[in-house]
């Protein structure tokens, strides 16, 4: 009954090939982005800055590593990595250039993400499945060990880590120790509903079309005439680009300073792959699912205990955690391998009709 | 220029000036290669079997070593401790079988991969809940003192020998048990086809418990040997991070591959870190071997012995 699409006629093409064609999903999606422009006035602080920024940022690079594993079908475990080079090239930019536009530099070292991702992603023309992998693998330890031991990407600080000076945007300080969890979390907001709109126009495109075919069957596609070298470097490019960004957006608006830690192999690249496998792969809106329950789970199981009266000490606690999310883990893989972008198709039918029986 | 010539002359000089070193640090390299490849055998033998590329091989070796280690702390003598630890990895293959792999048949690699992902935070969790999480140090008697050979200018390490030994001796028997054994011969007949190997009578779920218990048991002796050389600790999960570019250089088919692999990166890395380590500022070890297997990749994509890859449309 909600979902009824009848009577919803399209008379220009334009119309038709909208993004949202159906109008409850317009209005969905409108009363979402005002929802969450909205957060800031209700929530507090603390929510703000461990569990909302950090699904934004996270939202963006699990977009990222989609359009390169869901649409072009080339796994890589090296997220962590091109975040780095973005959140390292942001600290570079803001710090060398006086007076650089911040957004500007966002860009800019998602750029540099997409440079670097390009090279990495050269093998994926060899080497397919998990042998491209592990290969991504190499970039990963690669450049965080570059990022520990050449002085220059952090400007010769003696405690290595980059932090990030305060920049404002409007005249309002949008980074930076100072700056108000508010504006950080708009700022983020912002970037996640700007990208994600542009990669969802991206993969329903000639693009994404090329992209898909490739996935599907790299031969035959070849043979139909798309040019496999320039659609995986292409989709290797965006997607670092992404995770580029997200890694600036981390650094800038979410941790404010770091190491080369905070973007390691299990914190960063495996997370946002399960992101996205638990999202759905193939999926922009599966994408910023997954980052929601990927990010939403372990906070939940942090501060179940407690809320129930349970005390446990901190160890136990960090186990139970371990396994509890592993099981989850294989469970939901068990029971939905399509993840939540099917599990929401499926609720959609049944919205249709609901509470009719056909 | 400088930073190219201490990249590219500097090291070939040294090598040829102290070939001593050199020498040493070859073998070192090929006694951890040893390590290497027996971690990175259990990823093989799962993924030939199963098609499922492992990932929690390396906690199934933290997991086996901490629950032998377990065991003799609560007073049990190596022997009862060892069985009981296989009896353990015997358990833990049926009710991976039983809770995992019965329900993701027919599900995409990608899909099985992550679940072993899953299965690695349990058994990370579980091993440590059951047994604490500090540093626990193995004693199983493996001799550790240095000795030399070549008239005195190499040192060597009884352990590493025994190691090594260890080693080979595991590889003989997997091989004569695949070659020979009935048990061994299903194996191979699901590795090819799982169909065909279903419709002659093979028992697909009985190999699959017999294969996560050969993989379990390897990990055993992985994490023994592992352990006894640097301590059971929960760094041990990592070294499954170590053996991936053994697989992707030697091929995730082949047996003798992650062997040849395991060496192949044990010594280029040893010898990377002896010799080329200085110039880059150390600590090269963890990127060295992705790289090396990345360059080697791009010339043969399916591995050293991995099978010929033939794409159809």
């Amino acid at each position: 009954m909600f979902y009824r699409e009848a009577g919803q006629f399209k008379t220009t093409y334009q119309d038709d090939q909208a993004v949202f064609p159906v109008l409850q999903d317009k209005a969905a999606v409108f009363l979402l982005i005002l929802v969450a422009y909205a957060v800031p006035f209700v929530a507090d602080e603390y929510w703000l800055q461990a569990i909302f920024i950090q699904f934004l940022v996270f939202a963006l690079m699990a977009i990222g590593l989609n359009i390169l594993m869901g649409y072009a079908g080339q796994v890589s475990l090296g997220t962590g990595a091109f975040a780095a080079v973005g959140a390292y090239a942001c600290y570079k930019l803001t710090t060398n250039i006086e007076g650089m536009n911040i957004i500007v530099a966002i860009l800019l070292s998602g750029g540099c993400a997409a440079a670097v991702g390009v090279v990495f992603g050269l093998p994926s023309l060899r080497i397919k499945g998990f042998y491209l992998a592990v290969a991504t693998l190499a970039a990963q330890f690669f450049i965080l060990w570059l990022f520990n031991k050449v002085g220059w990407f952090y400007n010769d600080n003696p405690s290595g880590t980059i932090t990030a000076p305060p920049r404002e945007l409007f005249g309002v300080l949008i980074t930076g120790p100072s700056a108000s969890p508010e504006a950080r979390y708009i700022v983020c907001l912002t970037f996640l509903i700007v990208f994600a709109w542009f990669a969802k126009n991206l993969v329903r495109g000639r693009i994404g079309r090329n992209w898909m075919a490739i996935r599907d069957m790299d031969i035959a596609a070849e043979i139909i005439g798309i040019r496999p070298l320039q659609t995986k470097l292409l989709a290797f490019a965006i997607s670092s680009f992404y995770c580029g960004v997200a890694g600036a957006l981390m650094i800038f608006c979410w941790l404010g300073s770091a190491e080369t830690e905070a973007f390691d192999l299990v914190n960063v690249s495996f997370r946002v792959l399960f992101m996205i496998i638990i999202g759905g792969l193939g999926s922009i809106g599966g994408s910023i699912m997954g980052a929601a329950f990927i990010i939403l789970v372990p906070i939940f199981l942090t501060n179940f205990p407690p809320m129930v009266g349970l005390d446990i000490s901190t160890a136990l606690q960090k186990h139970l955690e371990e396994i509890i999310f592993g099981v989850m883990i294989v469970f939901f893989l068990i029971v939905e391998p399509e993840g939540f972008a099917r599990l929401w198709q499926i609720l959609r039918e049944k919205l249709r009709k609901w509470p009719f029986p056909y | 220029m400088e930073f190219l010539e201490s990249i590219l002359v500097t090291p070939f000089i040294e090598i040829w000036e102290s070939p001593y070193y050199f020498i040493e640090l070859v073998l070192v390299g090929l006694s951890t290669g040893v390590l290497y490849s027996l971690v990175a055998l259990g990823f093989v033998l799962i993924f030939k079997a199963s098609g499922m590329f492992n990932f929690a091989q390396g906690a199934m070796v933290l997991f086996a070593a901490l629950t032998l280690v377990g065991l003799m702390e609560h007073g049990l003598p190596l022997w009862a401790a060892l069985i009981l630890s296989v009896a353990t990895m015997v358990g833990l293959a049926f009710l991976v079988e039983r809770f995992m792999l019965r329900h993701l048949v027919n599900q995409e690699g990608l899909i099985l991969f992550m679940a072993t992902i899953g299965l690695n935070f349990i058994l990370e969790g579980t091993g440590q809940l059951m047994w604490g999480s500090d540093v626990k140090r193995l004693e199983i008697g493996i001799p550790d003192q240095p000795f030399d050979i070549l008239g005195g200018k190499v040192l060597l390490n009884t352990f590493d020998v025994t190691a090594a030994f260890i080693g080979a001796l595991l590889v003989i028997t997997l091989a004569v048990f695949f070659q020979k054994t009935p048990m061994g011969r299903a194996l191979r007949a699901v590795a090819d086809d799982h169909q065909a190997a279903l419709s002659v009578g093979i028992p697909l779920k009985t190999i699959w418990i017999a294969v996560w218990t050969i993989a379990g048991i390897v990990a055993l002796v992985a994490g023994i040997v592992w352990g006894a050389k640097s301590g059971v600790q929960f760094s041990l999960s990592l070294i499954a991070l170590k053996a991936l570019p053994v697989l992707i250089l030697g091929g995730f088919t082949s047996v003798p591959g992650a062997i040849v692999g395991g060496l192949i990166i044990g010594v280029g890395e040893k010898v990377a870190e002896g010799f080329w380590g200085p110039a880059l500022g150390g600590a090269i070890e963890n990127w060295f071997a992705y790289m090396l297997a990345l360059a080697f990749l791009v010339f043969r994509p399916q591995g050293l012995f991995g099978e010929k890859i033939i794409e159809r449309v």
